[in-house]
């Protein structure tokens, strides 16, 4: 367990290490975010109509920038093969890896959601909600990302290779919680949404890494 | 502990190309053997097939009764070419972390920051240290976790000769301590071994 934690540790630490990887995911959904209303127009019916779901997708979006990194460059350096060669099962090994993408860029991206979707126009008391299905939304796309990486291991260019194989996987979880956002905002029933959401990202949770420890190996041999 | 290493016709592809076949090899524990070739024989391949990280097309690796699982996650080592150091973090940083992960003591970690000479460069950057300097963090790890079987590719390159001898004694006390050493190499090792050479 102790070595799984400084594993987790060492994720964190060189996501936020000194390319402030996560800041600059919170600096492109940030940037997304504000581009929105200058094409949409300054209206503002028009602009809260959208707003919950523009700045969910903008939050799918800016999950993608952080994602190249989690297994290319252990790939790149050799780290994997020592990553392997340990009594942790791989699976655990992956799983811990996007944890700790989770933490490092998920978390403070569900920070910033809130504030983007108020500052769009979403009326204030839908930043609970927003905060809650971008974290679990967070979770999703960083274990679902992280097949995608594991994935285009090898690939030159493989950030834009992860992008397209990602982008498709990411729609449940943009249906679900956009979903629960607009009933909420329209005083709907929302639950459904959001726990259809969570049970994407238990579902992701679950079967990522045996997807990525698989796409590991086989990258490897 | 690892009782022997034994390759038992084993072949070996790579990208399509045959590197080499029924290759076959038995390195009881306590004894090196050195591994050579021309560049793109299949040095590092084997290596890795040793280590599970590449399939064998046919043949056996076995450790000498240990379970092939048991003895790859937490019986051997791999030096490759790549050192797995993160360019933008602390030597210390980087050796703490490989040392825990390898399964080493926070004792056994100073104990190889003092062997070798690592102390004045823990505070620096991976990416300040010469070629060298990171080889000697790498083996650092080799120390820090003690495990039986060293699989090592082209250990000697980037060292200077002063401690190119001093890694001959370390190999030479982890060899009288029962360990096993397969190193892939262009130069000779420094301590007595046997020769395996692939050759197409």
């Amino acid at each position: 367990m102790s070595r799984l934690s400084t594993l987790l540790g060492r994720e964190v630490a060189l996501a936020w290490g000194r390319g402030g990887g996560a800041l600059v995911s919170v600096g492109f959904y940030a940037g997304v975010a504000t581009l929105l209303p200058l094409a949409i127009g300054p209206e503002a019916e028009r602009l809260a109509a959208v707003a919950s779901g523009a700045a969910w997708v903008a939050l799918a979006l800016a999950s993608l920038l952080s994602l190249e990194r989690l297994f290319e460059r252990d790939y790149e350096d050799g780290a994997l093969d020592l990553l392997i060669l340990s009594p942790a099962p791989l699976e655990l090994t992956c799983a811990v890896k996007c944890a700790g993408q989770w933490i490092a860029t998920g978390a403070p991206l569900a920070l910033a959601a809130p504030a983007a979707a108020i500052a769009l126009g979403a009326r204030p008391e839908l930043a609970p909600l927003v905060f809650a299905c971008a974290l679990v939304g967070g979770l999703a796309f960083a274990f679902v990302g992280g097949i995608g990486a594991a994935l285009s291991l090898g690939a030159r260019r493989g950030g834009l290779l992860t992008a397209v194989i990602v982008l498709p996987l990411f729609t449940p979880p943009v249906i679900f919680g956009g979903g629960a956002l607009d009933a909420f905002a329209g005083g709907l029933p929302w639950t459904s949404g959001f726990v259809l959401l969570c049970a994407y990202a238990a579902a992701a949770v679950a079967l990522g890494p045996l997807a990525m420890a698989a796409a590991c190996r086989n990258a490897l041999s | 502990m690892i009782g022997a290493l034994e390759l038992r016709g084993l072949a070996v592809s790579r990208g399509g190309r045959r590197l080499f076949s029924d290759l076959s090899l038995m390195l009881p524990a306590g004894q090196a053997c050195a591994l050579t070739g021309a560049n793109g024989a299949g040095k590092t391949s084997l290596l890795r097939a040793v280590a599970g990280l590449g399939a064998a097309d046919a043949g056996e690796v076995a450790f000498g009764g240990t379970d092939p699982g048991e003895a790859r996650a937490s019986g051997l080592h791999l030096l490759g070419h790549q050192e797995g150091l993160k360019p933008a973090r602390t030597a210390r940083e980087e050796l703490a972390f490989w040392s825990a992960w390898a399964g080493g003591t926070a004792a056994s970690a100073r104990s190889a920051v003092e062997t070798l000479a690592l102390g004045p460069l823990l505070d620096l950057e991976v990416r300040r240290l010469s070629a060298g300097q990171r080889r000697r963090v790498a083996l650092a790890r080799l120390l820090a976790a003690p495990r039986s079987l060293w699989l090592l590719d082209e250990p000697l390159s980037p060292l200077d000769a002063a401690w190119r001898a001093r890694f001959g004694e370390i190999m030479q006390a982890h060899l009288a301590g029962g360990g096993l050493i397969l190193a892939a190499v262009h130069d000779p090792l420094p301590i007595p071994a046997m020769t395996l050479e692939l050759a197409p």
